[in-house]
This record gives C-alpha cells, sequence and structure tokens, in this order.
C-alpha cells in the first residue's frame, strides 16, 4: 500500500478507481508528412474518426438532461462532421500530402479565424470549433478525448488542476472525489467541491504517478490517498456514510455548547443559491457576491434591472440579515466597462471598492439599486466594500451608503493594512467581514491560484490567524471608545472547515458565513465546544510554527472530529 | 437551376443554432445545395449543408443570402430551406 498526504479541502471518504484528465492536445507539428499510409486510406481514416466523434456528441446529447448542455453538444456534433471542414482537411491530405491530424488542425483553425475576425457573437463559437479540433486529433493519435473523462462508473478524478471551465462540465453523479496535483485551498478545485459537497483533496504530489484505474481510497478530511484499500477502509468509509447520515441538517441555530451564539450564514451569489441556502436553515446571508448581475456583460446593468435582482435574492431571507458586498471587478473577475486587463499584476491592481475611483458612478448607482431593493423586501440589509486599504476609504464608503438610505456601512478585511487599521476603520463603519481567501494571498503574499504556493495560501497560518486576532481586538478598541457594538464575521472559505471555525471563534469572530453544504458540519462541531476550550485551541494554533502544525495541534484536541468523520 | 434568395430572420444572425438547424435541414436533401452572400459570384458558393461554412458567411438579421440547387426537388427544397431561415430561432 502507497499513502500519499495532500491538502484535504472538503470531508468525506470514499474508494473509487483513479481517473486522471487528459493532457491539453497539443498542435501536430507543421508539415507532419502522411508518410507510408495512402492518401485514400488517410482521407478515410479522417472520416471514420469523424464519424466516431460525431457520434459520441450525439450521444451525450441526447443524454444531457440541461437543453442548453444538449444544444451545446448537439451544434458541437455537427460541426465535427462538417462536410466543408473535411472536404478541405482531405485536399490537404492529398495535395500537401500531410498527415490527417495536421491537415485536420489546419483546416479547423482557419474556420476559428474566420469566426474570430468576425468579432462579437460569432468569435465566441471560434472555442468550440477549437474543442471539435482537439476531440478529432485525439481520436485520430489515440489519445483519449480531452475534457472531464466520460464513462460510466464512478470515478475519483484527478488532475493538476481543474479550470472553471472544466468545473462547468463537471457531473457530480460520476464523480466521487477530486484530487489535485497542485492548487491550493483556495482553488477553483476547493471551492467547487465545497459547493457540490464533493470529497477533495488538493496539493497531492505524487498523484499524478499513480496509475489510471487503480483503486485507491480517499478521506477529505486527513487529506489522506491510500492505494489497495482493504477492509480498514472499507471501515473508514463505511463510518463516514453511518455518521453523515446521522448528523443530522442544521436546524438554523449555531451555538456553542455553553450557549454561546455564533450565527451562521450563507455565502450566496444567485437568486437559486440564496432560495437553496434559506432551505439549508441559514440564519442570513454573510456574503452576497453582487457580480452575478455584472459578469459576462459589456456595459453597466440599469439600476432598475438591479433592483430587480437583488429583490429576488432579498426575498428569500424576510426578517433576516443580508450582507451585501458591492462589486468587486478586477483580478480574476475582470469587467471591460471598469476594469483594465493589461495590468501587470491585477491581483494588486485597480479592483474591489478601487474601481470607484477610476469609474466613478457605478457604485453610487449599486448603492442605490441596494437600497431600493431593502425598501422593497423585509430583509436587513448590511453593505460591504471589498477590497479595503485604508481608514479614509471606509469613511468615503460609509458617506456613500448614508447618501444612498443604507444603515448598516461595512467594509471586508481583505488587506494586512486593514487588519492592523481595524479600529480606525470601525470608527466610521460597523462591522468588517473577513475575506480570509484574499487575506491569505495578502499576507503570506503568495498567489492564491499558484499551486506550488498552497502550503503559504493556507488560511491555518499562524499569520492569517493573527491577523484575524488583530482585526477582532480592533473591534473590540472601537467598541470601548463608545463607537457601539462592532460585528466581526469571517466569509472566506476558512469559515467552513469545522476546525478552524473553532478557532476563528475562539479569536473573538462574531459569525461565520459559508458555503451552505458546510453548515452542519460546522453546527455540529461548535456544538461539541465551550467559548472557553475555544479560546484557549485558539491561543495554542497562533503559537504554532506552521500551518500544518496549527491544524494538527487543534485537531487533536477535537476528538469530535474523527467521531463525525470531518 | 433553382435559385431563391433569403432574408435572415433570426435576431442574433446565422450563428451556432439557427446554424445547426439549417444545416441539418439541408443535409438531408440528397441534392448539392449551395449558400453565398447575396452579390457574391456563384462560384464562390458554399456548402448550404456545412454548419461552419454557413457560420463563416457571417449573415447578421437582415442580411440576403442566395441559395441554389439542381435537380429533381430542387425548386420545393429551396422553398422549405427558405422558410428556414426566414423564421427567428431565437424568439422560440
Amino acid at each position: 500500500m502507497q499513502t500519499l498526504t495532500g491538502v484535504g479541502v472538503c470531508a468525506g471518504r470514499v474508494i473509487g478507481e483513479l481517473v486522471s484528465m487528459p493532457e491539453p492536445v497539443s498542435e501536430p507539428a507543421k508539415g507532419m508528412p502522411l508518410g507510408d499510409e495512402e492518401p485514400e486510406a488517410a482521407v478515410a481514416r479522417l472520416q471514420e474518426a469523424a464519424a466516431a466523434v460525431k457520434a459520441e456528441l450525439k450521444r451525450r446529447a441526447e443524454a444531457a438532461t440541461e437543453k442548453d448542455a444538449a444544444d451545446v453538444l448537439k451544434s458541437t456534433a455537427l460541426m465535427a462532421g462538417d462536410k466543408a471542414l473535411l472536404k478541405n482537411a482531405a485536399k490537404l491530405i492529398t495535395a500537401k500530402q500531410l498527415a490527417p491530424e495536421r491537415a485536420l488542425w489546419e483546416a479547423a483553425t482557419d474556420y476559428a479565424e474566420q469566426m474570430r475576425s468576425l468579432g462579437g457573437y460569432m468569435a465566441e463559437r471560434a472555442a468550440d470549433i477549437e474543442d471539435v479540433r482537439a476531440r478529432l486529433v485525439s481520436q485520430l493519435q489515440g489519445l483519449p478525448m480531452p475534457g472531464i473523462p466520460q464513462q460510466d462508473t464512478p470515478f475519483v478524478l484527478t488532475a493538476e488542476d481543474l479550470a472553471p471551465a472544466d468545473t462547468a462540465t463537471l457531473d457530480p453523479a460520476k464523480v466521487l472525489a477530486l484530487v489535485t496535483s497542485g492548487g491550493g485551498p483556495q482553488s477553483h478545485t476547493a471551492i467547487l467541491a465545497r459547493n457540490l459537497g464533493l470529497p477533495a483533496i488538493v496539493a497531492a504530489r505524487g498523484v499524478a504517478d499513480i496509475a489510471d484505474g487503480t483503486a485507491v481510497f480517499v478521506d477529505g478530511a486527513t487529506g489522506e490517498i491510500r492505494t489497495e484499500p482493504g477492509a480498514d477502509e472499507q471501515e473508514l468509509v463505511d463510518a463516514w456514510v453511518r455518521s453523515s447520515g446521522a448528523r443530522s441538517a442544521f436546524d438554523g441555530r449555531g451555538v456553542l455548547s455553553d450557549g454561546t451564539e455564533v450565527p451562521l450564514l450563507a455565502n450566496v451569489g444567485t437568486p437559486e443559491d440564496a432560495r437553496a441556502a434559506a432551505a439549508a436553515g441559514a440564519q442570513g446571508v454573510g456574503l452576497l457576491r453582487t457580480e452575478f448581475c455584472f459578469l459576462g456583460r459589456d456595459k453597466e446593468p440599469s439600476v432598475e434591472e438591479q433592483v430587480e435582482q437583488y429583490t429576488a435574492i432579498l426575498e428569500s431571507f424576510a426578517g433576516k440579515k443580508v450582507v451585501v458586498r458591492t462589486l468587486d471587478a478586477g483580478a480574476d473577475k475582470p469587467l471591460p466597462f471598469l476594469t483594465d486587463t493589461a495590468e501587470p499584476n491585477p491581483a494588486l491592481g485597480v479592483r474591489g471598492y478601487r474601481t470607484d475611483r477610476t469609474v466613478p458612478g457605478v457604485l453610487a448607482r449599486q448603492l442605490e439599486a441596494i437600497a431600493r431593493a431593502e425598501e422593497a423586501t423585509d430583509a436587513q440589509v448590511w453593505v460591504m466594500a471589498p477590497m479595503i486599504a485604508t481608514t479614509s476609504e471606509a469613511r468615503d464608503f460609509a458617506r456613500m451608503t448614508a447618501a444612498a438610505g443604507l444603515r448598516v456601512p461595512g467594509v471586508m478585511v481583505e488587506t494586512p493594512s486593514a487588519a492592523v487599521t481595524a479600529d480606525q476603520i470601525l470608527r466610521h463603519v460597523d462591522f468588517v467581514s473577513l475575506g480570509t481567501n484574499d487575506l491569505t494571498q495578502y499576507t503570506m503574499a503568495a498567489d492564491r491560484m499558484l499551486g506550488s504556493l498552497a502550503e503559504l495560501n493556507n488560511p491555518w497560518q499562524p499569520a492569517v490567524l493573527r491577523m484575524v486576532r488583530s482585526t477582532v481586538e480592533g473591534a473590540r478598541r472601537a467598541e470601548a471608545e463608545g463607537a457601539g457594538a462592532r460585528n466581526v464575521g469571517v466569509c472566506g472559505e476558512a469559515a467552513a472547515d469545522p476546525a478552524l471555525a473553532v478557532v476563528l471563534v475562539g479569536l473573538g469572530v462574531h459569525t461565520l458565513s459559508m458555503s451552505p453544504r458546510g453548515l452542519s458540519a460546522v453546527a455540529a462541531v461548535l456544538r461539541s465546544v465551550d467559548l472557553g476550550t475555544a479560546q484557549s485551541l485558539a491561543a495554542l494554533a497562533v503559537e504554532q510554527p506552521s500551518a500544518e502544525e496549527a491544524a494538527a495541534a487543534v485537531r487533536a484536541e477535537l476528538p469530535v472530529l474523527a467521531e463525525l468523520g470531518l | 437551376m433553382a435559385e431563391r434568395t433569403a432574408t435572415i430572420a433570426s435576431s442574433v444572425g446565422l450563428h451556432a443554432r439557427p446554424a445547426a438547424i439549417f444545416a441539418e435541414a439541408a443535409g438531408e436533401y440528397d441534392l448539392e445545395i449551395t449558400i453565398a452572400a447575396e452579390g457574391e459570384p456563384e462560384d464562390e458558393a458554399m456548402d448550404a449543408s456545412s454548419v461552419l461554412s454557413l457560420m463563416s458567411l457571417g449573415a447578421g438579421q437582415g442580411d440576403k443570402v442566395v441559395l441554389r440547387a439542381e435537380g429533381e426537388g430542387a425548386e420545393a427544397a429551396l422553398e422549405h430551406l427558405v422558410g428556414i431561415l426566414e423564421t427567428d430561432h431565437d424568439a422560440e
């Protein structure tokens, strides 16, 4: 048996067959010759390959349950068998004696370039042609089809890391768990896994060396992967199934064993998310990402349209708190009308609240829309700005929210500067919410998308925990100066890690907001500790020399985690 | 030789979905059917059953295209295909 350890990012234990994501198809060499093959035979082989790819895509189109997905697959199937495409490729085979994969590559690239030159909607279809091109070349070369492997039996998917485009086509009924050799605890893979509730491990070096088809045991809580699973591993899986079945659904009240209330809220990004979060018992919304209203558009949506969208979300939380984050564009979420994509270092560029300096007006109109949506519903709306670095930014934002008629202003703490000046910031705003994903990346100076820095990019880093502590202390100082009650929340991925949630509460955080999938596990663990225990575990964690040791030290003191398989 | 001119009705032009519907319909006839932008020479016309050729025309809403076919049933086939181009499939 071989054991590998990565960073567990979503709890759950499974045994399954490992299947790896194929390498992206590379361009067949320029001028790749036909060789000994007769041109007629090469053309026939190309036609067979096209027919096979077309048939497979058609089969998937018929099996697709969503109409949009079925339409895309159907049109891709037609492209794969396109007569003009195959005719052009056949001409290149006979006239230029090119190998069929090279001929097909050139013929398809011509069409893709024509689409690009048309611009607009047609230009977006160029990617579809490139997808067909990759499929046909893979088929001709006898390589696995690009994209998430398709097979009838469920499997454990491994990859270096998953891209957002891959995650969109992932079928949770077919994938038992995700294991990546790269990626960090805040990578797309990790976020996707938590949303779907799939057991997942990232930064598992060496997983790429395990052959496809090998049976493995995966524990998404401890980050362990074992080959040749036997009776012991099966027992661990059975225990997980029993405990997750027994762990009751979240009852809508986050509370410690001594009765200390820790409201558990949800992170949501669309009206559908909001309905699901309300159904999962969330005590409110701790992070409403408003980007859904803006992304994929080339101009700003009207105030009326925004009012309608925000209202649709607020309606799910009548009488409850909803923390609305204003537009967080820039870095990994560029918007053509707001951000400059040519910045050399977008994570440190004009993003979040900073876009109000370069393109004033968008934020003021958004605040107006939020205020109107609040009036139209019974939700208690709090509003916060992302990427705040100075006290004067917090003060200016508070003035803007007041001008829009919004009552509860706050800011995100994502930068070390905001964490260490929280006392000053909280003289101007009523609450702060720690965005631990960005706070970790900026505190550790480690790009959160970079798999090679996964160790640094871990919210268990004692430096990050000390930033949280500094923020809480700032809030207490502001209160002592007579500022009134100052709420400190956490809305990053860290809040969904049940052990880390205990530490955050011990550091003095009042509310935790997470993907609704995480609510029941976090609630179960919080209910097993009192505030004194949480405080001593927090003190233990901040004194550790590394993230790994901090997590291990705290986990060792929380036997409930093992009981629950978390 | 049968020849008909049609005006593209689809609001976003002859893009993926309308092109797929049209190419599939054109492919069902046992005839060589071609399509060209209005005013283009006949020998530059493209295979109407090729979804990629249709898309590369870049025909937008209101643009005119010429369909041509020869042989038995050509008139009826073009009649049917013009009907498809002049329907706004995005409005369904």
